[in-house]
């Protein structure tokens, strides 16, 4: 087969032929493997080989994107004339084009994104890790009566981005997880609960037998879990729960959001949106970081951008185009998939550790709840409001003592951001969005 | 393009020179020893999108992707591989690697494939799909919905809409020695208005679709309904008021608020889950989980709706399959793996997102049926509670059978009559227990518009609901007052 970028840069000088006045390729090529083991038998046992081409083309300030997995020459012809006449048909739109040459990251730096373990690892030891996990969830304790599997998963992508203003960068990064699904019993009811480990080198992961402990520990907590009355209360988020939170944040700032008007952080760049207690970055460029690129989607340097300064909002999320409508500049966080323009999406998008340790912070409400799980959608972007399906421990006197379930909890994030009372110490680096225990003072919290 | 609309069977054979051969040696590759049972799933997709904001088509889109997917099983056991090219070579990868968890023999079986079926029916017909009509025309239409949303009410400041529109020739060949096709077309229309109002702003959206042709969105108007909807929510929300917080009794208008089913229910009821034992409702057919006034169903086979199939992604023809009875519970949907190993019926509910990915039992269309009371005597009985009538997303955990769903347009109801607009609010239930609560149900079932996709597992799929309208004597309101 001929090499991707030969491929695309082929195909860059046809589109210029055809008239096509800019353009980009973007080839994205993936292998992934996942074993699912349910009571100690393989459950599914999963591999793929992936390969995409996506091309974007500009007759002036028109433009379309198209997307093919043939790679073969007939497909990529048509591919092109597929997307000369889409293109041809759009509406001039003023702020449309590449980012100017000069904006494109110099050298590619190594973030170390891969792991030659990718390639290394046979295919019994994935399995065993995967055994390992679940047995060591259901040996846990005894009223872990059923499993919906222990899970190993992993990951390489190659990604390749080319455009006619002769940027050509690539890289490759590789992914791992493992996680548990334990099931817990008592008195004919069921819970059940999930505990994961993700990362970008093989040999951070959380060993099997703590993923398992834990994902037995977080179902078993659960079990007996009943209602409560209707009440404003303060309410803890444990991290996993304040990074759901931060994602709705990181959503509402992004710049397309923000000039389409669907934000409810329009007009509030520069002004207190949360408590001085908050400060929030997006860091593109953490080593291993899973949310970190060498470059983004459009081939400009990702950065570490201070985004909200002790409650100041210093920063929205911003790629070429979204920087050009609202004049500002690109914050290196487009995001493209092969098929479609770019947007935006956060990198590595974190709330800073606070000084409180959970224990300290559980300590301080006489009456509350601590929240592990959020379930729904019930986030209104334009307004901020908020209302979601929860789980967790009920806080009496500073101590978590019963489980609660079958309620919600519900404000504006507007005042929920002005509202975190605590941020705790604990911040891990858990996935692309990362947030330590919070503490907002004042929640309604709907039960019987 | 013309001629591949006629026959999937042909279309791999002309297009990727994948023959009766090819897929006899593939089959026969991956069977033996522990592996009792393998399928081979060819699919060729065309996705077109034309999206408007600002007042223009700024970004038209078309992604082509074709793979086969390549599935053993050894009684629980799958084992699964896929591959974009289709190619020999890749298939003889892909049948290595999806045995994998049989043993490490490589004895090749030897498959006699009957001939290419087609499916008995065609619930979904098209003379011309979507995506063959020209661009410049979905653009026209884009453009005259953004016109009539701004002209619907001044403070109507934008309006966004996209048509997106599918086009996906299968092939499905089983080492039962079936080799069947199918055509399925399907497209979707949805509007977004913005209204502003002293700083206010608020949003509201509609759409619908289906397996249907373009001039779906023409009959009757249909684009100017979807835009004047989601411009009339904008408007509405403007002056909605909080939403109240607590247990209380909510009636629910007809159509998609049957997403209370499809989360609550259906998801519960899927056959995997309850051979697994993790479900809620887990050994309970037979029980009685609703209110006798509660039929449901789930129907894959309603001509031209967005969950219908003519067979489901394992070759079976879906069914219209009765969930809960009277009340009482009466089956799962399945699909091979699950009914095969709970010695259960096939339903037709085997479905999946892609070549990518090996089927799971899934929902298609999923209704109540009608019952006997008027919506309006509905509303009049009730002193105090809330009517729902839109609802964006809902999510279920099956295990403890706590389910979710969020409210978009709501009203208040006093003594009643229906009085002021709340806003969204997230309702939440026992999915084992809601239904018991039901005590009345209108005469008024509808389906919805043809907008629902569910994910489950990381995989998506095109799903319908429907719903009369329905009291339910407490569920909890997640609102902030």
């Amino acid at each position: 087969m001929t090499k991707p970028e030969e491929l695309a840069q082929a195909l860059l000088r046809k589109a210029k032929g055809r008239g096509s006045t800019e353009g980009d390729v973007l080839v994205v090529e993936g292998d992934s493997f996942s074993v699912r083991v349910r009571l100690g038998e393989i459950d599914k046992l999963e591999h793929a080989r992936e390969h995409q081409l996506g091309l974007r083309l500009f007759f002036g300030k028109r433009s379309a994107v198209t997307a093919t997995s043939d790679l073969s020459l007939a497909s990529l012809d048509r591919l092109l004339e597929d997307t000369c006449a889409l293109a041809q048909s759009t509406a001039q739109d003023q702020a449309s084009g590449l980012p100017a040459p000069d904006q494109y990251v110099d050298n590619v730096p190594d973030l170390n994104l891969w792991d030659q373990r990718s390639e290394d690892l046979s295919v019994d030891e994935k399995i065993q890790l995967a055994k390992n996990v679940e047995a060591a969830a259901l040996d846990y304790d005894p009223r872990i009566t059923n499993s919906e599997g222990g899970n190993f998963d992993h990951y390489t992508t190659r990604v390749l981005y080319t455009n006619s203003h002769g940027f050509l960068g690539q890289y490759k990064a590789s992914g791992f997880s493992i996680s548990a699904v334990p099931v817990a019993t008592t008195n004919g009811t069921m819970q059940r609960d999930y505990w994961y480990s993700y990362r970008r080198k093989f040999d951070q992961l959380d060993s099997a037998e703590k993923v398992g402990q834990v994902a037995a520990m977080r179902a078993l907590r659960r079990l007996g879990a009943k209602k409560v009355k209707t009440q404003a209360r303060p309410v803890v988020f444990e991290p996993l729960m304040a990074a759901r939170l931060l994602s709705h944040l990181a959503m509402a700032l992004s710049g397309y959001a923000i000039y389409k008007g669907t934000s409810f952080q329009v007009g509030k760049l520069g002004k207190q949106i949360a408590s001085p207690q908050v400060t929030i970055f997006d860091d593109g460029t953490l080593l291993a970081g899973l949310g970190s690129r060498p470059f983004d989607g459009e081939g400009i340097a990702t950065l570490k951008t201070p985004v909200i300064e002790q409650g100041i909002l210093k920063s929205y999320l911003l790629d070429t185009y979204s920087a050009r409508k609202l004049a500002m500049v690109s914050t290196g966080n487009a995001a493209r998939g092969v098929s479609d323009s770019p947007t935006v999406s956060p990198n590595n998008f974190y709330l800073a550790a606070g000084p409180w340790s959970p224990e300290q912070i559980v300590k301080t409400v006489k009456s509350g709840l601590y929240v592990t799980e959020l379930i729904g959608f019930g986030v209104n972007m334009a307004t901020g409001d908020f209302s979601q399906g929860a789980a967790g421990l009920w806080i009496e006197r500073g101590e978590l003592t019963f489980p609660v379930e079958e309620i919600t909890i519900a404000g504006n994030l507007n005042q929920m951001l002005c509202d975190i009372e605590m941020v705790g110490n604990d911040l891990e680096m858990r996935g692309k969005i990362s947030a330590p225990t919070l503490k907002i003072s004042r929640m309604m919290i709907a039960g019987s | 393009m013309r001629q591949q609309l006629v026959k999937s069977e042909s279309f791999f054979l002309d297009r990727f020179g994948v023959t009766p051969h090819h897929v006899e040696h593939t089959i026969g590759r991956v069977l033996g020893g522990a592996v009792d049972y393998a399928d081979l799933y060819f699919e060729y997709r065309i996705l077109e999108s034309v999206s408007l904001e600002e007042r223009m088509v700024k970004h038209a889109s078309k992604n082509v992707t074709q793979g086969v997917g390549v599935r053993a099983i050894a009684r629980e056991k799958t084992g699964y591989a896929f591959s974009h090219d289709i190619t020999l070579e890749d298939l003889e990868l892909a049948a290595g690697t999806a045995r994998y968890i049989a043993d490490h023999s490589g004895r090749e079986v030897s498959v006699g494939i009957d001939g290419f079926k087609r499916p008995d029916r065609d619930l979904y017909p098209l003379r011309t799909p979507v995506t063959e009509i020209p661009v410049s025309e979905k653009i026209a239409l884009l453009n005259q919905i953004d016109i009539i949303g701004r002209q619907h009410d001044p403070r109507i400041k934008h309006v966004l809409a996209n048509l997106t529109s599918e086009y996906k020739v299968v092939l499905i060949a089983t080492s039962g020695g079936m080799v069947i096709g199918d055509i399925q077309p399907l497209t979707r229309l949805s509007v977004t208005c913005i209204a502003e109002e002293r700083g206010n702003r608020q949003t509201g959206t509609f759409g619908g679709g289906g397996r249907v042709e373009f001039s779906y969105f023409f009959d009757r108007d249909q684009y100017r309904y979807y835009t004047i909807e989601a411009a009339r929510r904008a408007i509405l929300n403007l002056s909605a008021v909080n939403a109240p917080a607590g247990m209380m009794t909510v009636v629910l208008g007809p159509g998609w608020p049957g997403i209370l089913l499809h989360e609550a229910i259906g998801h519960g009821l899927e056959g995997d889950f309850n051979r697994k034992g993790v479900s809620a409702f887990t050994g309970r057919i037979g029980q009685k989980v609703a209110s006798e006034l509660c039929t449901i169903v789930d129907d894959g086979t309603l001509p031209f709706r967005r969950g219908s199939l003519n067979i489901d992604d394992e070759g079976t023809p879906t069914s219209r399959t009765v969930l809960i009875e009277k009340g009482i519970l009466r089956g799962y949907l399945q699909d091979r793996l699950n009914s095969r190993l709970m010695k259960m019926p096939l339903t037709g509910n085997g479905r999946r997102e892609s070549f990518a990915y090996p089927p799971m039992p899934r929902m298609t269309n999923t209704f109540m049926m009608a019952g006997e009371s008027t919506p309006e005597e509905i509303i009049r009985s009730v002193k105090s509670g809330l009517y729902a009538v839109a609802f964006g997303g809902g999510q279920v955990d099956i295990t403890s059978g706590k389910f979710v769903f969020s409210a978009s347009e709501a009203y208040l109801i006093e003594e009643g009559r229906l009085t002021n607009p709340v806003k969204g609010a997230t309702l939440i239930g026992n999915g084992p227990d809601i239904l018991t609560r039901v005590s009345m149900v209108g005469s008024d079932l509808k389906l919805d518009e043809g907008i629902g996709t569910c994910g489950k597992e990381g995989q998506t799929v095109p799903v319908g609901v429907g719903l009369p309208t329905l009291r339910i004597d407490g569920i909890t309101v997640g609102g902030t007052q």
